[in-house]
């Protein structure tokens, strides 16, 4: 199912502005990811999407060619997944991932012969008799999952599905339903407030910020050509270059930088995987902190820029806290991008 | 030896307060089994006081029975929906209705009955039958059946079940039905069982609004009290105990269990 939104926008009755007026098409069996910091309006969109909650007047949702925008939740035939999972604690797991195939009147032999179909796809079938007390987290989010998936809805909706795992247990089960994902050949929409679980699972990314889509792309287009500061900060980490910029060159406090063309008027940004220490490097800073990480070193440097600088340095030794480096940045990797007043 | 010392004291005062509660209570059921009760237990036992109460007071425990059922199944189609009402719409008017409905436990049962015979006392019909009574119980027990459903529906999140049970389809009715009666069932079974002991038990209300046609258990033991032979009486007391003890300890049963599962 294809999915499109029009000039979607919730304005709270106090005059809260929860999201802006945003345009989203997701394609058919795409996996869609909404990435934000809290408060940016990813979880609202995310429930207007699936009935839950009423958008503004001029808003329009379309599932394919019907117009959804006032169908109530329970006639869009969403799939969803929700942070807390809400499985019914008084049915077995195999009751609730029958439920919404009750709700659809199939016949007994029908909805058994479904809900074993998605217990083995979710691998639950030791666990299809159990209380939804006795399940650990992971095992109820695989519940949540299937329950979603049983009725075959037009759209799966998954709602920071991860966020109540353990730490360890979360970077599983996202490459899990990653996989899981793509098996069901489903159109997707999924909440996350964490760049890794987006990148790991989405197909394409949507940054928002501020109740509006700042960027959409692929990970990667996101990763290398940030189109706002915010993305570039929010999407891999990047680390500003504050310095005075004169014509192709960046002036800082630790030296000088080629830029890559003309950067009037811009702000430069850069990873720490590309700040190099080397010994010709045209810049010098002070070595601060040194983190050993097992394949590389984190090594933070003073008197570059006003902000600090990281550098993710991945020799035998590192050098010692205290000594003065060379470091080296190519200009194709600096991201020169247009001043923003007040960035998120 | 301090601490022996300190076991005895705690278990003769202990022992001392067991014997203030018990005593007396065997003392009445020895007199409802007593033959004659002035010339003690020498007289021999007999049931046949049993059997006057049966014959005297029967009417009085039937419809005791009866109007606690009625009390429950009001409280229920009540209170239920009241109680969910309440939870699903937290805010500052949603604890003040709650402080209202609950105002009954604060006024005295009297004042409560003088308000009803003010306002209906003119109604013959309605004044004359048994809903009259009916009428008062359920304002007396109402508050017990809404805060126990609260209580187990609030430790839960509503919201977001109702949500979860939306998206696969259910209607509002069905949320209700599926979801959220079934995960309230163990404050609405500690609810019930309050209702039907407080329904049967309840004596100060029922006094003032009872009739010589309709004297419920606790009205009738109080007539048996100043009317008949001490005997009786205390036979009284033995039924009426028999009656409400096991309620009792299942309603304290339930309740242990509602409040585990609301923590």
């Amino acid at each position: 199912m294809t999915l499109r939104l029009t000039n979607t926008a919730k304005t709270y009755p106090d005059g809260t502005k929860a999201l802006l007026s945003t345009e989203l098409s997701v394609a058919k069996g795409e996996i869609v990811s909404l990435l934000g910091p809290s408060g940016c309006g990813k979880t609202t969109l995310l429930r207007i999407i699936a009935g839950l909650e009423k958008p503004d007047a001029s808003s329009e949702i379309w599932f394919d060619d019907d117009n959804v925008t006032t169908l109530p939740v329970e006639r869009r035939q969403v799939g969803m997944v929700f942070q807390s999972y809400a499985l019914f604690p008084n049915m077995s797991v195999r009751a609730n991932i029958g439920y919404g195939l009750k709700m659809q009147r199939l016949s007994k032999p029908e909805i058994d012969a479904r809900v074993t179909e998605v217990l083995e796809m979710c691998q639950l079938q030791p666990f299809a008799g159990r209380a939804i007390t006795a399940l650990s987290g992971g095992q109820r989010q695989r519940v949540a999952l299937a329950r979603a998936i049983a009725p075959r809805p037009r759209l799966l909706l998954l709602d920071e599905p991860l966020s109540a795992l353990d730490a360890s247990l979360r970077e599983t089960l996202r490459d899990e339903l990653a996989i899981l994902l793509r098996k069901f050949d489903i159109t997707a929409i999924f909440v996350t407030h964490d760049q890794d679980e987006a990148m790991a699972i989405a197909d394409r990314v949507a940054v928002m910020s501020h109740g509006r889509v700042v960027q959409s792309g692929t990970p990667e287009d996101l990763y290398r050509n940030p189109t706002s500061a915010f993305v570039a900060g929010f999407v891999g980490n990047a680390m500003t270059l504050r310095g005075r910029v004169k014509g192709s060159t960046l002036h800082l406090d630790g030296g000088v930088l080629p830029l890559p063309k003309d950067g009037t008027g811009q702000t430069v940004f850069v990873r720490a995987e590309d700040v190099r220490i080397v010994e010709d490097g045209p810049l010098r800073g002070k070595v601060e902190t040194v983190t050993f990480l097992g394949t590389h070193y984190r090594i933070g440097l003073s008197g570059i820029t006003a902000e600090g600088l990281a550098s993710i340095h991945s020799g035998q030794t590192a050098p010692k806290v205290g000594t003065t480096v060379h470091v080296a940045v190519e200009p194709a990797a600096l991201m020169l991008l247009p001043e923003e007043a007040g960035a998120a | 030896m301090l601490s022996s010392k300190t076991k005895i004291l705690q278990l003769i005062v202990t022992l001392s307060a067991c014997a203030f509660l018990l005593v007396p209570t065997i003392l009445s059921v020895m007199a409802g089994v007593t033959a004659n009760y002035f010339k003690g237990i020498s007289s021999g036992l007999t049931l046949k006081w049993i059997y006057r109460v049966w014959e005297l007071y029967a009417d009085s425990i039937f419809l005791s029975l009866w109007l606690a059922f009625a009390c429950l199944i009001c409280t229920l189609i009540i209170g239920l929906p009241a109680a969910y009402g309440l939870a699903r719409n937290p805010g500052w008017l949603s604890r003040l209705l709650e402080e209202f409905i609950s105002l009954p436990l604060a006024v005295p049962g009297l004042a409560l009955a003088l308000a009803l015979l003010q306002l209906y006392g003119s109604m013959k019909g309605f004044r004359a039958s048994w809903t009259f009574i009916l009428v008062g119980h359920v304002l007396y027990t109402l508050p017990f059946m809404v805060r126990s459903i609260l209580a187990v529906l609030g430790a839960m999140d509503l919201k977001t079940l109702e949500e979860g049970a939306a998206t696969l389809g259910a209607s509002p009715w069905q949320r209700f039905r599926d979801i959220v009666v079934p995960n309230a069932m163990p404050g609405i079974l500690a609810g019930a069982l309050t209702v039907v002991t407080l329904s049967i038990g309840e004596f100060n209300l029922t006094w003032m609004l009872h009739t010589p046609y309709l004297k419920t258990l606790p009205v009738g033991l109080a007539d048996s009290y100043a009317s008949m032979r001490l005997e009786i009486a205390s036979a009284y007391t033995l039924v009426f105990f028999v009656l409400i003890v096991p309620l009792l300890m299942a309603m304290q049963w339930a309740s242990a269990r509602a409040q585990r599962i609301a923590k």
